[in-house]
């Protein structure tokens, strides 16, 4: 009801006049797979070449030749910021999977082994909501000895409270509704049920939580990186670029830091719409938020 | 009406003391897993106490400091004596700052608590107006841009609106110095209170910037629920219009969950503020973490894990703590 009525509205103030939101979020997917697909190739197939020492493009300001300009040892800019998205684009995905692995495992457990289990999940998502994020994050991170695994695992662990949460609320509520309840009396097997009734609704939260752990995956690894605590500085990361650019801000080299950071936020705030997008496409009632 | 009251606070009580039980429970939880993390590092702890004087060091001095810290005896040893140190009170003794620990916390704390006051004063009061004013003006361009501002704040980088804020005011404008809670070659009784708000703003603004967010989206959300309702129809159709009508029907109902958010998100100030202090290398509780962390200091760490979650555990104990006593819906409703 209240998507039919927000989307109709909007339809006269919108930037994109006469589309609904499925049709938005059909658009924004689109540009966001020619984004991604752009990066990652883009990453892979330019060469090396441009990051090598350049000593004299050293310092260049943003030109046709280099769209992002060069650092202090002539590199390029551009070819540096597509190396470091898809780094941490990858990292986001594999970090976003396993937490949203861990949540899946953890909220069937609550939902389905009784009690006790209940509880004791719950106790454990207070833990690890009680400190915050990035204090976990670093607190792993020097546990592993830095590097690319100690992102991860921080990640994973420190990202699932959430999904296992909503995987959690679903589960139960399908478990007590009455086309489950019937079928049960109807001697199916329990399997049956989880396969046939279950699955079919449980798995497009599943994958829309994983897809809206993914920008926050990313915006912690970055963050991590920033502070000198996740990936190694002989990686391109964008976490490195900006802490690296931050000893060349004050002679004026604004280009360093700008572009890197606003590819960053572009990637992040794409992916985000697109799940938000999703979230309310599922969830009718939800539709207002 | 006097037994109702005696029931509301009794049920307090075991609120409190539920709370109590629950908190002490992942207190020791935390110890117990981030001591265990910690031993697991890689990291070597006599290296980060010596720094880089490690060549020097003979085998003979490194058992010595070994000694010295306890590192020789087995690691379950070691957590019981540093468990029991911590319940006393005794956090130990900083290896980069050769401090106690209780001390250099306290100290960072006061400078940690002005940033992320002053950020979450001003993050609250804006974002709280920006959430009314988009709900007020549901679905005209305001409210788009808005929405659009807030959703695109929440991908936002920290430490790089930090950078962005840095280049614009300390680097063009000239208004700021780059970086530094204090300026350099001053002793510390010789800062003024001046200098200290000089390097405050930058890194409060960051956080303000950022903050606003979620505290509009979610202020805009309830405001519009509760324009929904028959009430406000009702209100309407007396005349009632605008900010008339927002005084007296829409704020006492969006104001408590507001506030009560701010408290809750002490979690994510805490986050944002080691960010910020890491860019504007203000000297705070963030400052020491990151150091702590880079450098190998295993006590200071422990201590400010265990900080940090006290200062979660209060905001969230607080934000509970308004629902029930100033709620007047919660009064005289059993306790959950």
């Amino acid at each position: 009801m209240n998507n039919v009525h927000e989307t109709s509205k909007s339809q006269q103030f919108g930037l994109l006049p006469r589309l609904n939101r499925r049709q938005r979020t059909l658009l924004v997917i689109l540009l966001a797979v020619a984004l991604l697909f752009s990066v990652l190739s883009g990453a892979l197939l330019i060469s090396n070449d441009r990051l090598a020492t350049n000593l004299e493009w050293r310092n260049a300001a943003p030109s046709l030749e280099h769209l992002f300009g060069t650092d202090w040892l002539g590199r390029d800019m551009f070819t540096r910021t597509l190396k470091g998205l898809a780094l941490s684009v990858g990292v986001g995905m594999i970090a976003a999977g396993c937490s949203a692995l861990i949540a899946l495992v953890l909220g069937l457990s609550a939902a389905t082994m009784g009690e006790a289990v209940d509880r004791i999940i719950s106790w454990l998502i207070d833990l690890f909501l009680s400190v915050p994020h990035l204090v976990i994050l670093i607190l792993i991170s020097f546990a592993m000895g830095g590097g690319i695994k100690g992102i991860i695992v921080g990640i994973a662990f420190t990202h699932w409270p959430s999904l296992a949460r909503v995987i959690r609320a679903e589960v139960m509520q399908l478990r007590s509704a009455e086309y489950i309840q019937i079928s049960r009396r109807l001697g199916k097997s329990r399997w049956w049920i989880a396969r046939k009734h279950i699955l079919p609704h449980f798995i497009p939260q599943l994958l829309v939580g994983l897809l809206l752990l993914f920008p926050h995956a990313i915006l912690h690894e970055a963050a991590v990186t920033f502070i000198g605590m996740g990936l190694s500085p002989h990686q391109p990361a964008i976490g490195i670029i900006l802490s690296e650019s931050m000893r060349y801000l004050s002679s004026g080299m604004w280009w360093l830091a700008f572009f890197p950071g606003v590819s960053l936020l572009i990637v992040v705030r794409t992916f985000d719409s697109i799940g938000e997008n999703l979230r309310m496409l599922i969830e009718p009632h939800h539709s207002h938020h | 009406m006097n037994r109702l009251k005696g029931e509301f606070s009794k049920s307090l009580l075991t609120f409190l003391v539920m709370k109590g039980i629950r908190m002490v429970s992942l207190l020791f939880a935390i110890c117990l897993v981030s001591f265990i993390l910690v031993k697991s590092s890689p990291i070597d702890p006599i290296q980060a106490y010596v720094g880089a004087d490690m060549m020097r060091v003979s085998p003979e001095q490194r058992e010595n400091i070994a000694e010295y810290w306890g590192l020789d005896k087995p690691a379950i040893e070691q957590f019981f004596h540093w468990g029991s140190a911590v319940a006393g009170g005794d956090l130990g003794t900083s290896m980069i700052f050769r401090q106690p620990v209780a001390d250099i916390i306290h100290e960072r704390f006061f400078s940690s608590l002005a940033l992320m006051s002053t950020a979450w004063v001003l993050s609250g009061i804006f974002g709280f107006a920006m959430g009314v004013v988009a709900a007020m003006k549901k679905d005209t361009w305001v409210d788009q841009f808005i929405k659009w501002y807030c959703y695109t704040l929440a991908s936002t980088p920290t430490f790089w609106m930090g950078l962005l804020l840095l280049m614009i005011f300390a680097v063009w404008l000239g208004w700021f110095p780059v970086g530094m809670g204090v300026p350099v070659g001053v002793i510390a009784e010789d800062v003024t209170i001046g200098d200290r708000v000089l390097h405050l703003i930058l890194p409060a603004l960051t956080l303000s910037i950022i903050g606003v967010a979620n505290i509009a989206l979610h202020t805009r959300q309830k405001l519009i629920d509760v324009l929904a309702s028959d009430y406000v129809l009702f209100a309407k159709a007396r005349g009632e219009r605008g900010f008339i009508l927002f005084w007296r029907h829409g704020l006492r109902n969006i104001a408590l969950p507001a506030v009560t958010l701010q408290f809750a998100s002490f979690s994510e100030l805490f986050g944002g503020a080691i960010l910020a202090e890491q860019v504007f290398s203000y000297p705070g509780l963030g400052e020491a973490t990151v150091e702590a962390g880079l450098r190998g200091d295993v006590p200071l760490l422990l201590g400010l894990v265990l900080f940090s979650a006290l200062f979660v555990f209060a905001g969230n104990l607080i934000a509970d703590l308004i629902y029930r006593v100033i709620d007047p819906r919660m009064k005289g409703a059993k306790s959950v």
